[in-house]
């Protein structure tokens, strides 16, 4: 029962479930969204309970997480990298504001972009809040530290991030779990001036915060996941986070003795860095991500002892792999074969029968007689609208930033100005901009693609499933300009004719066009079957 | 003892199937097992691939250096070609002859199936026929796992232990109607 096959994120919420959180709060978001399902789905977190549903967004999550913190127990939140920018503002005012039941927020990184618009690297977001950063390399080591977190948070009253890459939240190894510790006490925090941010109290939480950084340098120096691999000659690396595992798997295939030095812990651990460092002439820096500590090491007048990904030994983007790590440290590898010429590539796309596609014939047809095709998009299923045959999206930015795109281009003189959005995304982060749009009278069209679910990240649920008509109105769009259409073959003409009217229409107009995700209708219909 | 398994697909024909099966042999044998796998946008019928090592002693890359991989599983001819950069020379591909047209510029069929035979050694399985002879076409990829099983480093027998535990809560029939699928499978590798 100890030893499970778990994938990195599953190795997170069985740890956290261990550690005794009393709450996980998340948004889905690739490749971080398996943490909170596993805990959704765990009898051990039916009793006692551990409440799990979805959030709004990653903020609403992060305040929450940090209420349950308030309360005095213990709490995580997990977001994927991009998900941190929403949750930024409370993020970093949490540091300032420190926590009183241990706070874990996981961040799951996605370098060489699978799933996502960029690769931020988050271990900027921990130095920039100040707070440790914990980086573990393996799944075991991923379960370790995620309880580890938990107790450094309550240790040093601060949130801990736990960073994780892709390649590690989407891998599964062996993992052996450890005694299950019980929930916290409900004891909410006394400290008053501490929770209350105003300039007087910052100032000296502030403070408080500059002085704890030496502590938590001296626990990076003193923590066992940080250390050094001996070895013999000049050359040296330090491999940090999963950087670890790529370089051990050259060590071993080639058989070197090089010495390393892992690091999994930081801020980091000056004395060590700086021991190490001494004794060799050449060395590599193995991030997964930015080359943000290889900067800091070569510093301002740059040190050419270190090599890394900012001097090009290593690719300055995608994510790590061993052959590149090989012709880093100046090994040859052997050749291989070329992928075949005709092999075709093959990109995702919308699924047969999904309502999106629909929606996209009959927005083309719609949108055919005007000048501007523009038809700001938004994050989700419905992105892949861009792509042949549709062709239909032109913007993919931001969590909903189509509606507020949308809103500044017809406020430039674009008409129509028409944006898509889907449900999960327009509760995330659509409705203050819809209201913006309304109360500027700025004549845009936003079309709610609706299909009752976060599909993109697997079917989790919407926050404004069967809530849009309401939550439209309640935010002041006229009832006659919020319309209703079901995307489907045989309701063309007329989706084509509502679609025509709202785009003719000088003011704001929402069309909620409205069909279940093909994919969460097949998972329905299956467990009806193993029901009966 | 190391392998290295590429398993490829497109997104949606279920490959974390034959994954989580050998998974589970290798776990059952105190082997150690890392299997890095592809969620989120590629799920949605794009090519999708799973990277698959056991091994005797500790793994540490997630993912199988290039020209390291001891076998491509496929379960769609095209997608047993795009991970050639990870085969060893000495490497083998096991893949499934129907394809899975899903893109317009879809090669030619004779000219794939050339090609793939004159990549590496290889073995091409008609597992749609095969799946169809068990009476459940949804045995495909159990029927794929029976023809690499000869390339896996863990013996048939283990294979088929994992199989029944992994289809444990589906019934005893849904269980023989794989184990089934795996023999024949394995009944046209060794002819």
């Amino acid at each position: 029962m100890n030893k499970q096959l778990l994938l990195g994120a599953e190795a997170i919420a069985q740890a956290a479930l261990d550690a005794g959180i009393s709450g996980v709060y998340a948004y889905p978001g690739t490749p971080s969204t398996e943490i909170t399902e596993y805990i959704q789905k765990s009898s051990q977190a039916k009793e006692p309970f551990v409440r799990a549903a979805w959030a709004t967004n990653e903020k609403t999550a992060y305040e929450a997480a940090l209420g349950m913190s308030y309360a005095g127990k213990r709490s995580l939140v997990c977001m994927k990298h991009v998900g941190l920018n929403v949750a930024a503002d409370a993020f970093m005012n949490s540091s300032i504001t420190g926590i009183h039941g241990g706070l874990v927020i996981v961040v799951a990184d996605d370098p060489s972009m699978h799933s996502s618009q960029n690769e931020q690297d988050s271990r900027v977001y921990g130095k920039f809040a100040m707070i440790p950063v914990l980086e573990p390399a393996n799944q075991q080591e991923t379960y370790e530290m995620t309880r580890y977190a938990f107790d450094l948070s309550e240790q040093i009253a601060l949130p801990v991030l736990l960073r994780i890459p892709t390649r590690l939240s989407h891998s599964r190894a062996v993992v052996t779990r450890t005694e299950v510790r019980p929930q916290n006490d409900l004891v909410p925090s006394k400290e008053k001036g501490k929770w209350i941010l105003l300039p007087a109290n910052a100032r000296k939480n502030y403070q408080q915060l500059l002085e704890k950084q030496q502590q938590l340098a001296s626990l990076s120096e003193s923590s066992p996941y940080n250390r050094i691999m001996e070895g013999t000659g000049k050359k040296a690396v330090i491999a940090f986070g999963i950087g670890y595992n790529y370089t051990m798997e050259v060590i071993g295939s080639y058989k070197l003795q090089i010495p390393l030095l892992k690091i999994s812990q930081y801020p980091l651990p000056e004395k060590r860095i700086k021991a190490f460092c001494d004794q060799y002439d050449d060395i590599l820096i193995v991030e997964e991500g930015y080359p943000v500590y290889e900067e800091l090491l070569k510093g301002y007048f740059v040190n050419r002892k270190f090599r890394g990904r900012l001097d090009g030994a290593l690719p300055r983007t995608g994510e790590l792999s061993p052959a590149p790590l090989a012709i880093a440290l100046g090994l040859s590898t052997s050749e291989t074969k070329p992928i075949p010429a005709i092999v075709a590539s093959r990109p995702p796309m919308l699924c047969q029968g999904c309502g999106h596609r629909d929606l996209f014939d009959a927005l083309n047809m719609a949108m055919e007689s005007y000048p501007f095709k523009q038809v700001f998009g938004d994050i989700g299923c419905y992105t892949l609208g861009a792509l042949p045959p549709y062709n239909t999206i032109s913007t993919c930015v931001d969590m909903g930033a189509s509606i507020t795109m949308a809103k500044g281009a017809a406020d430039a003189g674009i008409r129509p100005a028409v944006c898509v959005i889907g449900d999960s995304t327009f509760t995330h982060s659509g409705m203050t901009g819809l209201l913006d749009a309304v109360n500027d009278r700025s004549p845009i069209t936003v079309i709610i693609s609706d299909n009752d679910t976060t599909a993109m990240t697997g079917g989790q649920d919407s926050a404004g499933t069967d809530k849009f008509f309401d939550i439209c109105k309640g935010l002041g769009v006229e009832e006659k300009h919020i319309r209703l259409m079901i995307p489907l073959k045989k309701n063309l003409d007329e989706n084509k004719a509502i679609l025509k009217e709202e785009l003719d229409y000088d003011g704001v107009s929402v069309i909620i066009s409205q069909r279940e995700c093909v994919q969460t209708l097949k998972k329905k219909s299956k467990v009806k079957k193993a029901d009966c | 003892m190391q392998k290295n398994i590429i398993i490829a697909g497109v997104g949606g024909q279920g490959i974390l199937t034959i994954a989580s099966i050998i998974d589970l042999a290798a776990m059952n044998l105190g082997l150690h097992v890392k299997q890095a796998e592809v969620h989120g946008m590629s799920q949605r019928g794009g090519a999708v691939e799973s990277h698959l090592r056991i091994s005797t002693e500790e793994i540490y890359s997630d993912l199988i250096p290039l020209g390291k991989a001891d076998l491509i599983l496929s379960i769609e001819p095209m997608e047993s070609l795009r991970y050639l950069p990870f085969l060893s020379p000495e490497g083998v591909i096991v893949t499934s002859t129907e394809l899975y047209e899903n893109i317009r510029n879809y090669p030619d069929k004779t000219e794939l199936l050339n090609e793939i035979r004159e990549s590496a050694s290889c073995l091409l399985i008609e597992a749609e026929k095969l799946a169809a002879e068990t009476g459940n076409a949804k045995t495909y990829n159990v029927a794929m796992l029976g023809a690499a099983a000869p390339h896996i480093g863990i013996e048939a027998t283990e294979l088929e232990k994992a199989i029944a535990t992994y289809f444990a809560g589906k019934g005893e029939k849904i269980i023989e109607t794989n184990l089934n699928a795996f023999r024949l499978g394995l009944d046209n590798a060794q002819k």
